[in-house]
């Protein structure tokens, strides 16, 4: 299998190389997936095994079970905040992904009017933040509080996704802008009918990286959501599973902290949207989509 | 991106194929002529505006005695550089300082080589298909929230964690290393490795399959050793990518993060794990002293903008590329 790819210089691996090598390998492999295999484990085992055990459960063969998966979408807490969580990935991810094409298409355009006042605007976002507490004061002050606007609105643009996707737009051959608008096509066609189709794989890494961003903050939500009915699924994983407490003011809701099978249930809702969307989008990381845009 | 195959007359042979910039024509012409882009860069320049250029002028509370509801942002009195005068004998605000500063160069030494090591490893792997699986498991952590690479690490390292239920089971005493401040430093390293140095490999493999492998082979052929290979070729063919990633990683010195200090302060105590942000979110919002966590973010802000300044002229000094160049 490795000679294949060996060329003809290169000597014989040593048998120790390749034991050292190999070992590193199921090392680093197992850091990563172990822990995952085991909260997998105990979200699908009984109430009883986890008792039994005393904690996580790391050998199969109790059964499986989704008890916890049941019990945890009993618990109204934990639906309503998946449904808000998917509600507002979906959302603010079509939302982020449409602006972002549009403002890199017009940035893709050297010489145009305004052209360089809009990158700077977008460029300096890199090295200059707003801080916390003027985005804090300013997202209040507009009477966003408790609206989910908040959530989405203070992130829709990543200065970082639109870069990467002008960077693509500009890589595309001036030949095929110049055909298109001789053949009478305005800019919104040409972005549609022209630069989208061939832009397919850095739209989807940039959705992916939108998707995930949306679906893992829990801040924006915990600084602006005083209605903790509103909350998503990140900050009821925060509290219930990092803090073990029960939510601040329920809205009336009955509600405990699970048990560690249910917490591991939740944990893996959480992890699960990941791990469906990544190997769909992995493979174009290794096209050099985002270097070709950091380097640009 | 490969060359065109038909060279336009215009354009030499080997030149890279470049975007005309057009001529500048009347401003009015212009305008006539670039209203859909206009119109298309709109709604993003309403969000930068909106919530990013706005809020930043907002940091003049930071100069304020600002009343949130008698006086708000303009009729609160200014009072200079007050607060920022208090920072400086604010033993809390001097801890967070020495906090980030300690974790940042603890992370120098520890984090930062990790990634390049992994992207030698996964070079190294002859067989493609073992080496894109390696990739996507370890690309993975990086696209779980912080919430999440806290709860798994309280599994397993926690107090009721996995660890401590395996020593006990076995007889030993259990172990807590999520509360432990002592080794906080250590945990929080470790933490952002299990994260973040898989996908943090991608830019040192990039770097690594650009080099000429007829290098390797010239070298070979006059009896070089695969360490005296890996010494003299590969290791000063990915020079300029790691003095680069090395520069901005100081210029970003203030930064080690927020989420992930933030979720483990209450566990950890804040004696060692008050850093800048986690200062800001809890002398402004908490207490409600929005001018002076302004200030403490705003310092902050203007000290770390100093940094990747000096970091970029620094790396142009050097004859790298730097993160932005004048164009």
């Amino acid at each position: 299998m490795s000679s294949r790819n060996r060329p003809a210089w290169e000597e014989k691996p040593t048998a120790a190389g390749l034991a050292a090598k190999g070992a590193s390998i199921v090392v680093i492999a197992l850091l990563i997936l172990f822990p995952l295999y085991t909260i997998a484990l105990t979200s699908l085992s009984s109430g009883d095994t986890v008792n039994r055990v005393g904690g996580l459960v790391i050998w199969p063969g109790d059964g499986v079970t989704f008890e916890a998966y049941e019990q945890m979408f009993r618990n109204p807490v934990v639906l309503r905040s998946l449904v808000v969580s998917l509600g507002i990935t979906a959302v603010g991810t079509a939302v982020s992904v449409v602006v972002s094409i549009l403002g890199a298409y017009s940035l893709s355009r050297p010489g145009s009017f305004g052209h360089k006042t809009i990158l700077f605007s977008v460029l300096l976002m890199f090295v200059i933040f707003p801080g916390l507490i003027p985005v804090y004061l300013w997202v209040s002050a507009i009477g966003l509080r408790d609206n989910y606007l908040a959530i989405i609105l203070p992130m829709a643009v990543s200065a970082f996704n639109v870069v990467v996707l002008r960077a693509f737009f500009m890589s595309i051959p001036q030949e095929l802008f110049d055909a298109a608008r001789i053949d009478g096509a305005g800019e919104f066609r040409v972005l549609w009918q022209i630069v989208t189709p061939l832009s397919k794989a850095v739209i989807a890494v940039v959705t992916l990286f939108y998707a995930v961003a949306y679906w893992n903050n829990w801040f924006n939500a915990f600084l602006y959501l005083d209605d903790t009915g509103k909350w998503p699924l990140a900050l009821v994983l925060r509290t219930y599973v990092v803090e073990s407490a029960p939510l601040p003011q329920a809205s009336g809701l009955q509600d405990a902290p699970p048990t560690l099978a249910v917490k591991m249930a939740i944990v893996m809702i959480a992890i699960i949207p990941a791990l469906i969307i990544y190997p769909f989008v992995q493979k174009h990381f290794k096209k050099g989509v985002i270097i070709g845009a950091v380097k640009g | 991106m490969s060359a065109p195959t038909i060279q336009s007359p215009a354009r030499k042979v080997g030149d890279a194929p470049k975007r005309k910039v057009k001529a500048k024509a009347h401003w009015r012409e212009r305008l006539r002529r670039d209203w859909p882009l206009l119109l298309m860069a709109a709604p993003m320049m309403i969000l930068v505006w909106g919530f990013w250029w706005i809020p930043t002028l907002g940091n003049v509370v930071a100069f304020q005695d600002y009343k949130p509801f008698t006086g708000g942002i303009f009729g609160s009195r200014l009072v200079g550089f007050t607060h920022f005068q208090v920072l400086f004998t604010d033993s809390e605000f001097l801890r967070a300082m020495v906090n980030t500063l300690s974790i940042t160069a603890f992370q120098l030494v520890f984090y930062f080589p990790v990634p390049i090591a992994l992207a030698l490893l996964m070079h190294s792997i002859a067989s493609e298909r073992l080496r894109s699986m390696l990739q996507s498991v370890v690309y993975l952590p990086y696209f779980f929230s912080w919430v999440l690479v806290i709860a798994i690490f309280q599994q397993m390292l926690g107090g009721a964690g996995l660890l401590s239920q395996i020593l006990r089971s076995n007889g030993f005493e259990g172990v807590d290393w999520m509360t432990d401040p002592d080794t906080f430093i250590l945990l929080v390293t470790s933490q952002a490795i299990w994260k973040e140095a898989g996908f943090g490999a991608i830019i040192f493999l990039a770097a690594l399959a650009a080099i000429d492998p007829n290098q390797y082979e010239a070298a070979a052929v006059d009896g070089a050793g695969r360490w005296r290979r890996l010494w003299h070729i590969t290791l000063p063919g990915i020079r300029p990518v790691i003095v680069l990633l090395l520069i901005l990683r100081l210029g970003d010195a203030l930064n080690v993060g927020f989420e992930q200090f933030f979720l483990q302060r209450s566990a950890v105590g804040s004696q060692a794990s008050e850093v800048f942000d986690t200062f800001v979110y809890y002398s402004g919002i908490r207490t409600g002293d929005f001018d002076y966590g302004a200030a403490a973010g705003l310092f902050k802000g203007v000290v770390g903008l100093v940094l990747i300044l000096a970091a970029n002229k620094f790396a142009h000094m050097l004859g790298e590329r730097g993160v932005y160049s004048k164009s």
